[in-house]
């Protein structure tokens, strides 16, 4: 794998609640390479956005400790003069909710146009006007000139995401990041939305940090995927080997709650329980421990340490290698049964 | 959003055909009528049921109604007799006074919210925030009259920096400076008095509308375009928060409609509002019906000027 655009190392955003800090982003070293696009899956309340926002220096009130390296920056303490020269024109951001994402009382063309205008003042307004036009065609929607001078709410959520995304790429980032961009959407109209981001992809060559927590998208889109729980991550592998040969347990447990038509699976898996509140998070040891109770203490780490099993394969903590989910045996088990 | 303009000045016309009407029944069950004050109790009553005739006294309600509307859109609306002159004279002289006094509250009202309303919500939770929040519950609490009173004693006969009533010195001749600056001296304790009431409202909702917008989705999207915060800040929280208060100018009107009745009656400033209180204490009635619809004109005209300003500024309401 070639250059890396950008490296994490020991990553940790803490939010303040009452008197103290509690790491949201928990010790996450991570890279995005050049024309990759590296998924981040993890159920709701893993720290997906609480990471994508770091790197995009959009937390106003968290304590950022660790770094992003981006070029000869560290993202964790550049200056505010500094963020608004990147933001927009290296690291592009695409939201989760088209309906919120828009100010309501600028036009479509006005809220694109502005910016193209932050990072280019050579532009003549005529120039700028045909290149927001330009946009608005390139994400595929249709009657440009119509729609520049539209507002949001006359636009349907897709159209608006397509908006977002125009926004985003309006001054060929980099970076792109997209924080569950298709989460807020219609299933039909979600494929559309990553087919048009796949589209990009090809055409910008840029790299994309692509979060979800739909396994789905994954396997559509990725070529990269970190998992992430509670905070940390606890397995990254490409995307083929992610399908073929998932080992960590929360891995396998996502997996397996997604219903499979190819292999008939008669039981989907559910896990147990939910990801603990930011204060509850279990500091040490294994933190998805609580929800296999029925795994051996022993299997643990102490301190999990993310392992690389395998070329390009790491996984954290021990406790894939005994792991088994509670209808089938564990292959000694099942001997001694019969 | 001519549509709209026009739709909502047709409701305007059932709006007011309504209110005249229930002046007019109001009106008419109170005790009495225009005769009854006017007569000297030692005239014959065959006189003055004479008279009744004669003015359609005793003509039915819905005839009377009628002949009133008539009369008011030739401009006719009676005699008072208490000042022994035509309504439409006496309130002519007194709704001068009342605009006056009424335009400098609202330009104060702003002058006043604008800036702490963006203080408090931009720099929400800090001293300064709090010092302002605090101004606006006290405001809330105090009823204008007493706080009218306190700012007339203290700044009008405690220090004497203003006059305590009237709303120009007697004997200057109108048109010259003299005549404006007395004018304007005597009119400004009552707005400051007033304004310093009727802005809290306006500051607190400015308040809640920039700390409601700074919070909201786009404001991140601006963020990540790259807008730098003094932008961000002008551009989308500050102009989205603003808006409102624009289209909240009309209510503003409405609001102090009250407010000026109340302060005419204790600067003894010669407005609309104190002939208002004077007309009822004295049951002139042609003057007080002829208040009572003028202001519930005003206050219909109010909130329609509201409700187009609103539909200019926001454009999903444009649509509807
Ligand atoms: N501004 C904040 N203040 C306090 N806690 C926060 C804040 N933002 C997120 N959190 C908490 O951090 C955790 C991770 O949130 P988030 O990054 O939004 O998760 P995800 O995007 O994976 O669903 C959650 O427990 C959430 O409640
Ligand atoms: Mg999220």
């Amino acid at each position: 794998m070639a250059d890396k655009l950008i490296e994490i190392n020991h990553l940790k955003t803490s939010f303040r609640i009452g008197d103290d800090y509690y790491a949201a982003v928990d010790d996450v070293s991570l890279s995005l390479n050049k024309n990759e696009v590296l998924a981040i899956v993890g159920e709701s309340g893993c720290g997906k956005s609480a990471l994508a926002f770091s790197i995009m220096g959009l937390h106003n009130r968290a304590k950022i400790e660790g770094e992003i390296l981006y070029r000869n920056y560290n993202l964790v303490d550049v200056d505010e003069s500094t963020w608004s020269k990147l933001r927009g024109k290296n690291l592009g951001m695409i939201f989760q909710d088209p309906l919120t994402a828009l100010n309501p009382l600028m036009t479509v063309g006005a809220q694109i146009s502005e910016a193209l205008f932050l990072h280019n003042r050579k532009l003549s307004n005529e120039e700028r006007k045909a290149k927001v036009i330009e946009l608005i065609e390139k994400v595929g929607i249709p009657r440009p000139e119509h729609v520049y001078m539209q507002y949001p709410h006359e636009l349907s959520g897709g159209m608006r995401q397509r908006v977002v995304i125009a926004i985003a790429i309006a001054n060929d980032p980099e970076v792109l990041i997209a924080d569950e961009p298709t989460t807020a959407l219609d299933a039909t109209i979600q494929s559309q939305i990553l087919d048009l981001i796949r589209e990009l992809k090809e055409s910008m060559n840029a790299g994309i940090v692509l979060i979800t927590h739909d396994l789905g998208v994954v396997a559509e889109m990725a070529d990269r995927v970190a998992v992430m729980y509670a905070g940390q991550i606890v397995e990254i592998v490409d995307v083929h080997r992610l399908f073929e040969n998932p080992l960590h347990p929360y891995t396998r447990s996502l997996l397996n709650s997604i219903p499979n038509a190819e292999k008939g699976q008669e039981k989907l898996h559910v896990i147990q329980g939910i990801v603990p509140a930011l204060q509850n998070l279990p500091r040490e040891g294994c933190r998805f421990k609580d929800r296999i109770p029925w795994i051996d203490e022993s299997a643990h780490e102490t301190t999990p340490e993310l392992h690389e099993v395998a070329p390009g394969h790491f996984v954290r903590c021990t406790c894939y290698k005994q792991f088994h989910f509670p209808n089938e045996m564990k292959e000694g088990q099942a001997h001694a049964n019969s | 959003m001519w549509k709209f303009t026009v739709r909502r000045i047709l409701i305007m016309i059932p709006q007011i055909i309504l209110l005249s009407v229930l002046i007019f029944i109001l009106a008419k069950m109170m005790p009495g009528d225009a005769l009854s004050g006017l007569i000297d109790p030692n005239i014959d009553p065959d006189t003055i049921e004479e008279k009744r005739e004669q003015l359609g006294l005793n003509d039915p309600w819905h005839i009377q109604y009628v002949n009133w509307v008539k009369d008011l859109f030739q401009g006719d609306l009676g005699m008072s007799f208490f000042y022994k002159m035509p309504v439409t004279e006496l309130i002519g002289q007194r709704i001068v006074n009342t605009f006056w006094l009424g335009l400098a509250t609202l330009i104060l009202v702003y002058l006043i919210a604008v800036p702490l309303g963006i203080i408090s919500g931009r720099y929400n939770n800090t001293w300064a925030d709090q010092l302002i929040t605090g101004y606006t519950y006290i405001g809330f609490a105090t009823p204008t009259f007493i706080f009218g009173l306190v700012m007339l004693w203290i700044f009008g006969f405690y220090f004497g920096w203003f006059p305590t009533g009237g709303s120009v010195t007697p004997g200057l001749e109108p048109g010259t400076m003299e005549y404006v600056l007395s004018k304007i001296n005597h009119l400004l304790l009552p707005a400051i008095s007033l304004a310093l009431i009727g802005t809290v409202s306006t500051v607190q909702y400015l308040r809640n509308e920039i700390i409601d917008v700074k919070q909201q989705d786009f404001i991140l999207t601006a963020r990540a375009k790259g807008a730098p915060e003094s932008r961000v800040y002008n551009r989308h929280i500050l102009r989205n928060s603003l808006l409102p208060i624009a289209a909240f100018f009309g209510y503003e009107i409405v609001g102090l409609i009250g407010g000026t009745i109340f302060i005419e009656m204790i600067f003894s400033y010669p407005g609309m509002g104190q002939l208002f209180m004077e007309s009822i204490v004295a049951r002139d009635y042609s003057v007080a019906t002829s208040l009572v619809l003028l202001y519930g004109i005003a206050t219909i005209i109010g909130t329609l000027l509201s409700d187009i300003i609103l539909s200019i500024v926001d454009p999903r309401i444009r649509i509807k």
